[in-house]
């Protein structure tokens, strides 16, 4: 009996130790999963670099990384948007400044099927679109057939930017709203896959996800402007409308690892990674 | 003596582990009901219950949940009206007709059923059922209450069968013997006989079925749409409330007014779902 027990406290201990041993070298990242993929490949790219380091990344969405950063569950947050007032003040609260780190940029695509003959929206007719004021593709040159408009779920950046800077148009005192029948699905993949098989689907994602089962929309900023195909050379020279900075954060100034990761991010070879894994990189 | 410590000790643990859950239970519902009461500070309880628009993360909140309450009591009317039928009729194949080989073979089979994970039956039901339902119904998308309801129909059938089969089994063998003696076919036998006096254990069996399908979350938030519209009908998109705290709960800020209304949410779902077991349990006590 004494000797189960021992055996059992042993094992806590040697648990806690390989814990305690693991958190001094092992960076947590979490957030976006618009950046899984690019913080997945930067990772992978430094670990093959530094053996002794290991990193892990976790999506979950840009709001799960901020809420982890706050509750010390991961070292690097991931998010595709902002930092907003209420999560700096959480922070604060339990000691620490978030600190906010650019690292690439995004377009945000707004994929049809191939299948469908629209080719080139206004920003204004997304709006329409999204918030549910035009609901038959033949409004908009097309088949006349209900427009299928597909959302991303409310925890993800992509879905708050594209309603802030979309649907509202960057004006805080908008009231726009994705239209109540926009279907909310949970990932990117899942928007293509359904945007693929369906030909009245519309949605939106970041670049990366574009494949030839769907199609991506020339997009305007207004009517007089010239519809503009969401590349990396358009992102870069700011042309495409809809685009917006993907960021890290972290809390205080960071140090050790995590400062050596970041700059590796930052670095010539880390922006060629953001390059390969289709975002755009910011220098 | 030393004998006597160790039953005593042992006797104790035993009684721990038994408290233990009921503890658990008692846990979980206070904090519940502490962070789910909390949302009642900034809209009324009827406004929650009775809005029908669903915009958590805009200023200001708009926190109705009516849709999500129709969407959750449709897609599971949907499921039972499927799973019921098929799994009572399995059920009764099972225990009065089908032959040693072939119950044991079926027996097998649900219980199998029972062992997929909700999210392989989704991931299936994404790529195979969505788009069938699609072009049988000619619909703009095949993302609808009814394909959640099929697939959560097959997660209620493993325990309807298995619970409506114990129930069918427990009817006396003199109330069959009686009925045969009577001249009845084995049909007659079944329909005026066992049914009626498996009756409440049968009950109980779809109770207990559309707890499980209520309370599910991953199968139907991947292939129900998730629009927070108050749907007219099964074929339309629509969002249950396990889907929303699914989905939302990763995004909510601790001690938002979001967050305390994905806890109320939460209350609901569990008022709901102990309502139906209660119902369940008042049917299988019946019984005995």
């Amino acid at each position: 009996m004494a000797r189960i027990l021992v055996a059992l406290l042993m094992l806590m201990l040697g648990a806690n130790n390989a814990f305690a041993g693991s958190k001094s070298s092992a960076l947590q990242i979490k957030g976006s999963d618009t950046m899984v993929n690019l913080g997945q490949a930067w990772a992978e790219k430094y670990m093959e670099e530094h053996p002794d380091a290991f990193i892990a990344v976790t999506g979950g969405g840009s709001g799960t990384g901020m809420a982890s950063l706050i509750s010390g569950t991961c070292n690097i947050a991931m998010s595709s948007r902002n930092i907003k007032q209420k999560e700096v003040d959480q922070d604060k609260a339990r000691g620490h400044t978030p600190v906010e780190v650019k690292v690439a940029l995004d377009g945000i695509a707004v994929v049809v099927s191939p299948k469908n003959p629209v080719a080139k929206l206004t920003v204004d007719q997304l709006a329409g679109i999204f918030s549910g004021k035009i609901t038959n593709w033949k409004q908009l040159g097309g088949p006349d057939a209900k427009i299928v408009v597909l959302s991303r779920e409310v925890n993800s950046g992509t879905h708050v930017y594209f309603k802030e800077h979309v649907l509202r148009k960057n004006d805080p005192k908008s009231k726009e709203e994705f239209a109540p029948g926009a279907l909310m699905l949970s990932s990117s993949q899942a928007i293509a896959d359904e945007v693929s098989g369906n030909p009245a689907a519309i949605g939106y994602y970041g670049m990366g996800y574009i494949s030839p089962k769907q199609k991506a929309v020339a997009v305007a900023r207004d009517e007089q402007s010239e519809y503009i195909e969401p590349t990396i050379d358009n992102v870069v020279k700011n042309l495409y409308p809809i685009s917006r900075p993907l960021y890290f954060y972290v809390n205080d100034e960071c140090q050790g690892l995590t400062k050596k990761f970041i700059d590796f991010a930052l670095s010539p070879e880390g922006q060629a990674i953001v390059k390969e894994t289709d975002f755009v990189p910011i220098k | 003596m030393l004998r006597k410590i160790k039953e005593f000790i042992i006797e104790k643990l035993i009684l721990l582990c038994g408290l233990a859950s009921i503890i658990f239970v008692a846990l979980i519902f206070i904090f519940l009901l502490k962070e789910g009461l909390s949302v009642f500070k900034f809209v009324r309880i009827g406004e929650f219950l009775t809005g029908r628009s669903w915009y958590p993360i805009s200023e200001p909140a708009q926190l109705g949940i009516l849709p999500l309450i129709l969407g959750s009591l449709w897609v599971t009317f949907g499921a039972a009206i499927i799973s019921v039928p098929i799994g009572v009729g399995c059920a009764v194949y099972i225990a009065e007709i089908a032959p040693g080989r072939t119950k044991e073979v079926l027996k097998g089979g649900i219980e199998l059923l029972a062992a997929i994970p909700s999210v392989v039956l989704g991931f299936i039901g994404m790529v195979t059922l969505v788009p069938l339902v699609k072009n049988v119904f000619h619909l703009s998308t095949g993302l609808t209450g009814l394909s959640g309801s099929i697939i959560l129909a097959f997660m209620a059938m493993p325990t309807i069968v298995s619970i409506a089969e114990d129930a069918l089994y427990a009817v006396p063998k003199s109330y069959k013997e009686g009925a045969f003696a009577l001249g009845a076919t084995h049909w007659q036998t079944i329909w005026r006989v066992l049914l009626p006096a498996a009756s409440s254990g049968i009950v109980a069996a779809v109770m207990l079925g559309i707890g499980r399908v209520i309370g599910e979350t991953m199968a139907v938030m991947m292939i129900t749409g998730n629009s927070a519209v108050i749907p007219r009908g099964l074929l339309e998109p629509l969002r249950t409330l396990t889907a929303t705290i699914a989905a939302e709960m990763g995004e909510a800020v601790v001690g938002s007014e979001h967050y305390f209304a994905l806890f109320a949410i939460g209350i609901i779902l569990f008022i709901i779902s102990f309502a139906v077991n209660v119902t369940a349990d008042l049917f299988l006590h019946k019984n005995k």
